[in-house]
């Protein structure tokens, strides 16, 4: 009896131990691929990076040099265009979200929101092509941004959400005894409460969409110029990523890779902002 | 009756169809602790929650008879003016934790759109935080963050917060559940003062404290008020037999 029962411990003891290593090794490849690109990307683009590369204009082809103002200034303007739109907007959705949680209106907007985050970018960026585009007669930064706030909807909506559920109801119910409004106690007690999480949705919004191409093929267009007007087609990273990095130049090679390193500096420099002011805004009840 | 702030008229409450209190009819003395007794789930938090109408904040809650604060149908007054007249304080102390100290004493006025001068609001802040003797611990440290309080602290913090605002009469839930004997020995102490400017409804599950404070005392039983009279006679003599063998510890 007793023998029997040591056998079938060692037996599980053996699982339990695979399970373990088993759960350490798949989390290490992932983030080894992600090294790995990180790796790779940083190898190839930190050469290319120089002071030209943030203060020229491309050159054409067969001058050496160039940079990436102009695309740096596009994106720019693109995805701050974008957040100024998706922000407040998703903010909105997601106070009604946790507000009627439960209620069949927020179960619609709900699925429609988690169908918008499954929208392929391309289909965002042809819809915006028809909508607004079209009808003002020309690729614009301005559409451009619509594509990007549609895309940034999801992520500021999902986490203004979460955020607010979890924030316990006694807080609001305090704010109501004392005889506040709905629209004070949401305001005054709810968002600042959880400003931190509210905040990490939006910068993860913009970091997803600062690396789009797709939506901004139809609507941004592209401009190997400088331009600063929203009514005009403005160029952007991603975009140069994908001219410059498919054309057949090794210098326009170099630019590329020295466009992604920005890009992927950006998008890291957002993760970490994040993660200061999360812990730094992080409330105990 | 004389002396009456609130009376209720046949006041039934539900959930959807689950009828939580039946035909409660009641008069509460003004400027008195009157106490809420009973066994979980008769129903006295709930009646507590619809006097000042946080009752029929949850979407399925529906409310039948009448509530009358001074005369007046708080059915037909404007919940907020109500709330502002009808203070609570809850179970747990909830600070609003993104504010100081003083900003939740003076929460009341700021998230009301009252606009007062500086020395007007040191001034309420400094009077409520007498009041619920909690001035001496915190005058130092005004700005620090509410939550950095300890548990009592808080509940006295809550507490004072809903003094500043003035109101006639001030609910509380259970208000020292979630605190330990000498916190919860000094709300009673603060609530016993208290009750010469104010009138107080405690919910309370600790009979003894319902004896050592209350004026009057409710009992509840499965939504219904089997009880209510002095404090002295319903815990020396009973009309009740379920009152009695409630209190002699039988049940509940």
């Amino acid at each position: 009896m007793t023998t029997i029962e040591i056998a079938g411990i060692k037996r599980r003891k053996f699982k339990d131990t695979m399970f373990k290593y088993i759960v350490y090794g798949l989390t290490f490849t992932c983030l080894a691929v992600v090294l790995i690109i990180l790796f790779y990307i940083f190898q190839k683009g930190i050469p290319c990076l120089n002071w030209s590369l943030f203060s020229q204009m491309p050159k054409p082809v067969g001058e050496s040099g160039g940079g990436v103002l102009n695309a740096m200034v596009g994106s720019l303007m693109v995805v701050s265009i974008a957040a100024l739109i998706a922000i407040p907007l998703g903010i909105a959705v997601g106070i009604f979200l946790a507000e009627k949680r439960g209620k069949p209106a927020a179960d619609r907007v709900s699925i429609a929101v988690d169908v918008l985050q499954g929208v392929p970018s391309i289909v965002v960026g042809m819809v915006v092509y028809v909508w607004v585009v079209k009808p003002l007669g020309i690729f614009s930064a301005l559409s451009g941004s619509i594509a990007l706030a549609i895309m940034m909807l999801p992520p500021v909506i999902k986490n203004t959400e979460e955020t607010l559920v979890l924030i316990p109801n006694t807080l609001k119910e305090a704010a109501l005894a004392l005889g506040a409004s709905d629209l004070k106690s949401t305001m005054k007690i709810l968002l600042p409460t959880g400003i931190g999480g509210i905040f990490s949705g939006c910068m993860l919004g913009i970091a997803r969409v600062a690396g789009e191409v797709a939506p901004l093929l139809f609507t941004a267009f592209g401009n190997p110029y400088l331009s600063f007007n929203i009514l005009k087609p403005v160029n952007s990273l991603p975009m140069v990523i994908f001219n410059y990095g498919s054309s057949p130049y090794e210098d326009w090679h170099r630019i590329a890779w020295g466009g992604s390193v920005i890009l992927v500096g950006f998008v890291i420099i957002l993760n970490v902002i994040v993660k200061f002011f999360e812990s730094r805004w992080k409330v105990q009840f | 009756m004389e002396g009456t702030i609130l009376r209720t008229e046949n006041l039934c409450a539900s959930f959807g169809t689950n009828q939580i209190l039946k035909n409660i009819n009641i008069d509460i003395p003004e400027k008195k602790v009157t106490a809420f007794m009973g066994p979980s789930g008769c129903g006295k938090t709930t009646f507590l929650r619809c006097i000042n109408r946080m009752h029929e904040l949850n979407p399925e809650a529906t409310v039948q008879g009448k509530i009358r604060l001074h005369y007046e149908d708080v059915y037909q007054m404007d919940a907020m003016t109500l709330r502002r007249k009808v203070g609570m304080v809850f179970q747990r102390p909830n600070p609003f934790p993104t504010m100081s100290i003083y900003e939740n004493v003076i929460a009341g006025f700021t998230l009301n759109g009252l606009k007062l001068k500086k020395a007007e609001k040191d001034a309420i802040v400094e009077d409520a935080l007498r009041k619920v003797a909690l001035w001496d611990e915190v005058k130092d440290k005004l700005n620090n963050r509410a939550t950095s309080l300890s548990g009592g602290q808080q509940q006295r913090l809550c507490l004072a917060r809903t003094v500043a605002m003035k109101p006639e009469v001030i609910l509380l839930d259970e208000p020292t559940s979630a605190l330990d004997p000498l916190s919860t020995a000094k709300i009673e102490d603060l609530l016993y003062e208290l009750k010469g400017n104010y009138t107080l409804v405690i919910v309370t599950h600790n009979m003894q404290q319902a004896a050592r404070i209350s004026d009057m005392t409710a009992f509840f039983y499965l939504g219904e008020l089997l009880e209510f009279d002095d404090t002295k006679k319903v815990f020396t003599n009973p009309k009740n037999e379920k009152t009695q063998n409630y209190i002699t510890g039988r049940f509940g």
